[in-house]
């Protein structure tokens, strides 16, 4: 009897699972099953079988070339992260093991910042981009973006080098181990699934940063986030290709969460049951 | 090893001028526009173009309205100088243009600047000089399901009233089979339901401000304008109107569930379109209703126009490209690849003259009247001290224009009464607009 409440119960957990998550991923497969409409078809209101048809993404291929944005989106994403991981590993080492008693002030202090609402420093960022000629250069953004997330990546960094017991670096130091040699030889390989998940997630944000990207780009720098914008419109139903420049914008990251999918939640949840 | 480093020397130096020759030589436009469908057939025909002006290149930055406004006006204001041509409305150039930040336009002879329809090359000049050349312009208008009016017996007159489009909107209703009497604007916003609202209550006789600038929003038009608004829509409108824009109504228009639609003339080139709209043999034009006795049409006029901030490098080849792209040759050109419906509207007297167009475009006639009858100069029958038609043309209208908007979409959506939506209305534009130091 117990066994069988058992078993409805796992049924009914796996049952409402299935929902959440469903719930969750419906407006992507929508958008999927939408870029695959013709534009009347995706104007006539609900219904979950497309015709199948590429037409939008030829259009959209047409109209826009989506090869610029995308190279633009992979060398901001993964060059603002590799950056971040440079600046904040060795950041995230002191504060885990050489504490002092203003650390978790500073680590306070750096999540303050992303409170702050991004158009509140739109027009002084906007200037100094302007006067230093980073306007629409990868370069610019890059540094911007590893900027805006680099509290984010101290703090999750910091989070799991506090898991790595002192005592081992400690012996490294014994055995005469630089500072360098610590960090890189004894901290990094044992830290290397917190830092993969780092850098996961971090990709995936500045993937889908879509404030400063569209703000500070025109031409040459522009991402798929300037690229998905373009297809919005005022006067005119482009819901079909807007729905194609979004899969064609989303698809990458959403190939790279799916095999990385382990990592993600391991990064996620890590540390939440403390 | 001398005679190596004088060639080396001599080839920096041909490389050198030769990279002036080439940056003299090659401008580059950066061209900010909207996704609209004319937008992307001007981009589509830049091959043309460029092949004309080999010297110049295109390079277009399409964004959505609002982010597009954010980031010209962010530029603009800060002389940034990333675009060359930008594409914004009635409402942008005249505040813009004072300010300085747009270049005047010296088009030349052969484009023949008189040709402009009168209403909308007004709208885009200050003190007599065009700061932004009409791409397509629109006023607003009925459009009404001719089948369905015949079904229920009802005739909608070329320039009805208010009493004849709800009388017709009533007896075309029939919510059981989801078909709604009349679909007007809802979604909160200064260029959304207050277009439409703004151009309702100029055609009743109200008027945003009085010439003291105090807010009217207590007068007895308004109160008329907002409390007929609100009833046409909750007892013949469609569901979730609240959240309606233009394309919105647009959707539900094409699919056949709308029989009275009034918004911008542009939209009757996609209604009439058998590709993407369901009822597109059966579609009527009619202008603009008035309130019985009030000889105003709602004087709505908008033009997505072309023009060159201040802060631009390539002023010269930014001329040239809006020539090109708002001239008659550019109609034509148009013409002959898509055919005459797919022409931008409303800029050009010509086009309306011309049999071909006026042929292919049954709406023609109906949105150049429209246009026409548009005064922006004196939006309402009574004195006001402001320009522009549906919008009134001042920096802070955008803001005063959005809270407004929240307060009608809110009484549409039922939270509130178009008395409370009124009151709000003023107290909000009130103080606005003594902060901004309109009213002493």
């Amino acid at each position: 009897m117990a066994r069988a409440t058992s078993r409805n119960a796992r049924i009914g957990w796996t049952v409402a699972a299935w929902f959440v998550a469903l719930l969750i991923f419906f407006p992507i497969l929508y958008t999927i099953i939408t870029s695959l409409k013709t534009e009347q078809e995706a104007i006539a209101g609900f219904d979950l079988i497309p015709s199948f048809t590429l037409e939008s993404f030829q259009t959209v291929q047409s109209q826009n070339n989506y090869f610029r944005p995308f190279t633009n989106s992979v060398i901001l994403a993964v060059g603002s992260t590799l950056l971040a991981l440079i600046v904040a590993i060795p950041a995230a080492w002191a504060m885990a093991f050489s504490p002092t008693k203003r650390t978790k002030d500073i680590l306070m202090w750096m999540l303050s910042t992303k409170m702050m609402p991004a158009v509140a420093v739109l027009v002084p960022i906007y200037l100094i981009f302007l006067w230093t000629g980073l306007m629409d250069t990868r370069i610019g953004l890059t540094i911007l973006l590893m900027l805006i997330n680099l509290p984010i990546v101290v703090w999750m960094l910091y989070t799991y080098f506090r898991e790595i017991p002192g005592e081992i670096l400690e012996a490294a130091r014994m055995d005469g181990a630089t500072l360098r040699d610590e960090i890189l030889y004894v901290l990094t390989p044992m830290a290397i699934p917190g830092i993969a998940s780092t850098l996961l997630l971090n990709i995936i944000l500045a993937w889908n940063e879509a404030f400063w990207t569209i703000q500070l780009t025109t031409t040459n720098a522009a991402p798929l986030s300037a690229f998905i914008a373009s297809f919005s419109s005022p006067q005119g139903l482009f819901w079909a290709k807007l729905s194609a420049a979004s899969v064609m914008a989303i698809a990458p990251i959403l190939v790279l969460g799916w095999f990385s999918q382990k990592q993600l939640v391991r990064g996620l949840t890590f540390g939440a049951v403390k | 090893m001398t005679t190596t480093l004088r060639a080396l020397l001599g080839a920096t130096a041909l490389c050198a001028t030769a990279g002036i020759a080439a940056a003299q030589d090659n401008v580059t436009l950066t061209i900010a526009t909207v996704n609209n469908g004319d937008m992307i057939r001007m981009q589509g025909l830049t091959d043309e173009f460029t092949a004309a002006n080999p010297g110049i290149q295109v390079e277009w930055v399409t964004l959505e309205e609002n982010i597009l406004r954010e980031r010209v006006t962010t530029d603009i204001a800060t002389q940034g100088g990333q675009y060359d041509v930008l594409t914004i409305g009635t409402y942008e150039v005249p505040i813009w243009a004072k300010q300085g930040w747009l270049v005047p336009l010296e088009l030349g002879e052969a484009y023949d600047v008189d040709d402009l329809i009168p209403a909308v090359r007004d709208a885009l000049s200050v003190d007599g000089k065009l700061y932004a050349a009409p791409f397509y312009a629109e006023s607003a208008m009925v459009m009404y399901r001719t089948d369905l009016a015949e079904a229920a017996g009802v005739t909608i007159p070329d320039a009805p009233t208010w009493a004849d489009i709800r009388d017709a909107a009533a007896k075309m209703t029939d919510k059981s089979k989801e078909q709604y009497g009349i679909c007007l604007r809802g979604k909160p916003g200064w260029g959304e339901n207050m277009g439409f609202i703004t151009a309702m209550a100029n055609s009743y006789g109200a008027r945003w401000f009085d010439t003291d600038w105090k807010p009217q929003f207590d007068s007895e038009e308004w109160k008329a304008t907002l409390t007929d608004y609100l009833s046409m829509m909750n007892e013949y409108g469609p569901p979730g109107a609240s959240s309606n824009g233009f394309n919105e109504n647009l959707s539900l228009f094409q699919q056949g569930k709308c029989a009275i639609w009034i918004d911008a003339t542009v939209a009757a080139s996609f209604v009439t379109d058998p590709k993407t709209s369901t009822v597109a043999d059966s579609v009527g034009f009619a202008q603009f209703p008035n309130r019985e006795g009030v000889d105003n049409r709602g004087n709505w006029l908008w033009a997505w126009s072309l023009a060159i901030p201040t802060s631009s490098d390539a002023q010269e080849a930014a001329q040239t490209f809006i020539a090109w792209a708002t001239s008659k040759e550019y109609s034509e050109l148009v013409a002959e690849r898509e055919g005459w419906r797919a022409v931008p509207p409303g800029t050009r007297t010509s086009l309306y003259e011309n049999p071909e167009y006026q042929a292919e475009a049954p709406f023609a006639a109906m949105t150049i009247d429209s246009i026409n009858a548009a005064n922006t100069q004196k939006a309402s029958v009574q004195d006001v001290p402001y320009t522009g038609g549906q919008f009134v043309a001042i920096p802070e209208f955008q803001g005063i224009g959005t809270a407004v908007g929240q307060q009608f979409s809110a009484a549409l959506a039922g939270q509130m009464s178009a008395e409370d939506a009124l009151a709000a209305a003023q107290s909000n534009t009130t103080r606005e607009m003594t902060r901004a130091g309109y009213i002493k």
